[in-house]
């Protein structure tokens, strides 16, 4: 039994990290707040304060002045991110805050991707700690325990950002503006303010927020390149938990999370995350909209929704064109070199998998940002099966499905609760989740490394066989799920995309439908990963990662998601293209992120529906002559 | 028995008293309209007859059965189809397919990954359709609908339940004189045929006094007056609401204020 003054420890631990949480939470739900933008970037904005802080807080130390030049340096990091969001905000947000909720979350993940390279090539791949406080380097004696004094200063930080904030919002012109932004937008842009400057002075206060998160860690977290993605899931967490736009309910989430982790860590070392889903879950059932949001305005006029919208039925050029795709993926392997056909399976895996996420997203509106978190649990599920347990090819492909489609129906309860924006926070902060523990629990998952291993059944152990086997199964399954789309299961997804309240008042229990299209996405996308897993022979976190997310919604964006075999041609084509040039560029992030950005920016409304605006314009231009 | 009876219901939201002790019953074939001024708790009363609020005290009984806070899904498989002021169809459908959507959830074949739903109660559809007379749009998207239609459309949902008791919200909201009052002689034609009890609010004093049984009258959450619509009209504290009160003008500024 732990006495009480090292619980008094345990809890100022948490308090410590719940003001950085709240820190960089503030930002992400004050910038949502106003232009209703959830900005993935918001991450990147806290990895550069870290990296701008250790440069910055280097060399001002060099001059001396101790603990002035240390504060100075965190406030010019701080500072010269809110800069980097104002450019953000005037070259991409600006042009974007009309466009439909996917894309714009997609254009600020492009400039996740990009901003990934170029840290990578300003600071390197290594881990930089910054320099240590000057002043607050030593520990106070707290009952007896040692306590690092800069710790006390990080507790303090969190209140003061909350009182300054509160200042601002409360004692200011722009303060009242972002309040009332918040409350009614349209309602702030009818009254004439300045809306421009409102959000362009918006995502400098957000972005610097960011920033002053990320400097003020680095005496005791190094900066690395992989800190914006695990800050954005967190930060995702206290937004939710806390209510979306809520300052003070981000100061609370970040609270009851703080104390989650320092004292979860006493009970469950391994698994402080589960602790923190447990209390994300409680939350959403109680109060879908967090602790001190606001639940959404109410139903408008129906709009169309982005995604499949008609469906055609086949005529004679399809069924050729279908034919003729048939004969060329059954002659592939004698036509192709060995390398052709291990790039023609990888792209059928993932075409399954993209297959089953427009599923969600095209057809029933739930727009999931960590599908990758079900192709990696077929993955895994398969592959620890086979090198663990010593199962056969078989039992453990059959296996795949089922433990995706488990965690699918877990995962699927909490996520058909919410929608739109939330939903997509929701299902990338439980794939995050997926991801930390296959990262953490190293003596089952081998961890950074993964599992070696994983190998076919003997009669299936040939290319060109393995080619076949998955070949059958992800066309077989795909054609189960297309059969779903034209199906009266279809059909009532469609209708609850549509207009929920409608569907609900003919009797659909749309949440139910929902959770069970969930359940048959993430069970198919777990098939495409197991199959991967047995291509590869082995097993890795990169699975999961939220990377992995992306790329299957780029397919599904690529190919066209108001189409039911989009998805398909996005995934041969994105996969095609990343496997060439992946090798030839260090940049590869950067040239996604860059595209990502450049589509949306030209096709606001997806290129299939960019395209069929074009064509609709040639058809009628065509009628009139 | 009443087809509908709703008894002593009432709501606050906050300090706010939307609906005070509101009993009334709606009889089979017959149509009962709720009209007041703006606020009056016309759409709460009816959120609450629906399912889509839970009062804080009172009954609503369907056909005997209690259905008090009950969520609209199960209301509607008890015989209650609805339309709302703000039409709600499925626009990425044709007109058929929005109809045969309903067809099939009242057949329990939401489920289904077998057969394909194209054809699937296609004839039905087209039954429903015709009966409000949008047959010949049957296959045409139902996004490119004229408001007035997209109601015809949402009508013929409703009904494809096979409802005993329909309650439309602001039925003629956002139409055209014309096509409001075909709406209401289309809707009281069907109730009439089929025996189908309406509860209705409405703005449209033409659709209420041309087409309602009885009228209820409602101000600040309180039943102010209920009866024919002869009887309404001569009331005195009616007259004053609508006339002497500041509402007298608003009903057609509200109707275009509405979304």
């Amino acid at each position: 039994m732990p006495d009480l003054s090292f619980l008094l420890v345990q809890m100022l631990n948490g308090l410590a990290s719940a003001s950085s949480l709240f820190i960089i939470s503030a930002g992400l739900t004050i910038v949502f707040g106003v232009t209703r933008i959830v900005n993935f970037a918001h991450g990147s904005f806290y990895m550069l304060g870290a990296y701008l802080g250790v440069s910055i807080i280097s060399r001002l130390l060099d001059l001396g002045w101790g603990f002035p030049m240390f504060l100075l340096g965190i406030l010019l990091a701080a500072l010269a991110v809110g800069v980097i969001g104002v450019v953000m905000e005037l070259v991409l947000l600006r042009r974007i805050y009309r466009v439909p909720e996917l894309f714009q979350l997609l254009a600020t993940f492009g400039v996740v991707l990009a901003v990934q390279d170029i840290v990578l090539k300003v600071w390197g791949p290594l881990d930089i700690l910054g320099p240590r406080a000057p002043g607050l380097r030593h520990a106070v004696d707290i009952f007896g325990h040692r306590f690092p004094a800069y710790e006390l200063f990080m507790i303090a930080m969190g209140p003061l950002v909350l009182g300054l904030l509160w200042l601002l919002m409360h004692k200011t012109r722009y303060g009242v503006l972002v309040r009332a932004a918040t409350q009614d937008r349209e309602m702030v842009g009818a009254l004439g303010v300045n809306q421009a400057l409102l959000f362009t002075g918006t995502l400098f206060l957000g972005a610097a927020l960011a920033g002053l998160g990320g400097a003020l860690q680095t005496p005791k977290l190094a900066a690395n390149p992989h800190m914006d993605i695990s800050v954005i899931a967190e930060t995702f967490v206290v937004t939710v938990v806390g209510g979306m736009g809520s300052v003070p309910g981000a100061f609370l989430a970040a609270l009851l999370i703080g104390q989650l982790q320092a004292f979860g860590i006493l009970i469950f070392p391994k698994i402080t995350l589960v602790l923190v889903f447990l209390l994300m879950a409680l939350v959403l059932v109680i109060r879908p909209w967090g602790l001190m949001g606001r639940p959404d305005a109410g139903h408008g006029r129906v709009v169309l929704p982005e995604g499949i919208l008609g469906l055609e039925r086949y005529g004679r050029p399809e069924y050729v064109l279908a034919g003729a795709a048939g004969v060329v993926l059954l002659a592939l392997p004698l036509i192709g070199d060995a390398y052709a056909v291990k790039v023609a399976i990888e792209v059928l895996c993932f075409a399954l998998a993209a297959f089953s996420l427009n599923f969600l997203i095209g057809v029933g509106g739930i727009v999931s940002f960590g599908h990758a978190a079900y192709f990696g649990l077929g993955a895994y599920g398969a592959g620890l099966l086979v090198t663990r347990l010593g199962f056969a090819m078989e039992p453990a492909l059959i296996a795949a499905p089922l433990i995706a489609g488990l965690g699918a129906a877990l995962f699927g309860f909490f996520v058909v609760r919410l929608t739109g924006i939330y939903l997509a926070m929701l299902t990338l902060a439980l794939a995050q989740i997926v991801y930390a523990v296959a990262f953490q629990w190293v003596e089952l998952t081998g961890g950074d490394n993964g599992v070696v291993g994983v190998w076919p059944s003997r009669w299936a152990a040939g290319r060109m066989v393995y080619y076949y086997l998955a070949l059958a199964v992800c066309v077989a399954a795909i054609l189960a799920l297309r059969r779903g789309i034209y199906a009266p299961f279809g059909y009532t997804l469609r209708a609850a995309r549509d207009s929920e309240l409608r569907a609900d008042a003919i009797g659909i229990d749309v949440r139910t439908h929902r959770w069970l299209a969930f359940t048959v996405a993430g069970a198919a996308a777990g098939l495409g990963g197991g199959l991967f897993a047995f291509s590869k022979g082995s097993i890795d976190p990169t699975l999961i990662a939220i990377p992995m997310s992306v790329d299957f919604l780029v397919m599904i964006l690529v190919g066209g998601l108001q189409t039911v075999v989009g998805p398909l041609v996005g995934a041969a084509f994105f996969h095609a293209i990343k496997d060439f040039f992946l090798p030839l560029t260090d940049y590869w992030r950067l040239l996604v992120g860059l595209a990502i950005i450049a589509i949306v920016l030209a096709f606001p409304r997806g290129i299939v529906g960019g395209l069929s605006g074009l064509w609709g314009r040639g058809e009628r231009a065509r009628a009139a002559a | 028995m009443s087809l509908l009876s709703v008894e002593g219901l009432s709501k606050s939201f906050g300090g706010v008293v939307a609906a005070k002790d509101v009993t009334f019953a709606v009889e089979g074939g017959r149509l009962l309209a709720i009209i007041g001024p703006n606020g009056a708790g016309k759409t709460t009363i009816f959120n609450m007859v629906g399912g889509q609020l839970a009062p804080d005290s009172g009954r609503v009984v369907l056909e005997g059965q209690d259905i008090t806070g009950r969520p609209p899904r199960r209301i509607w498989r008890l015989g209650a189809g609805r339309t709302f002021q703000v039409a709600q169809t499925f626009v990425s459908m044709t007109v058929a397919e929005n109809v045969q959507m309903a067809l099939v959830s009242r057949n329990g074949r939401t489920r289904a990954w077998w057969p394909e739903a194209q054809p699937l109660y296609r004839a039905e559809a087209l039954a429903l359709l015709g009966r409000v007379g949008m047959a010949a749009d049957a296959d045409r998207p139902s996004s490119e609908l004229a408001y007035g239609d997209v109601k015809r459309v949402e009508l013929a949902i409703a009904l494809a339940g096979a409802p005993k008791l329909l309650l439309m919200d602001e039925p003629t909201a956002g139409m055209a004189p014309k096509e409001r009052a075909q709406l209401m002689q289309l809707a009281a034609g069907i109730a009439r045929e089929r025996g189908i009890g309406i509860l209705f609010t409405e703005h449209d004093m033409d659709a209420v006094f041309g087409h309602a049984d009885e009228v209820i009258v409602l101000v600040r959450g309180e039943i102010i007056a209920a009866g024919a619509p002869r009887e309404v009209r001569a009331n005195t504290q009616v007259r004053e609401v609508y006339l002497g009160g500041s509402d007298a003008g608003g009903t057609r500024a509200e109707r275009r204020a509405a979304p």
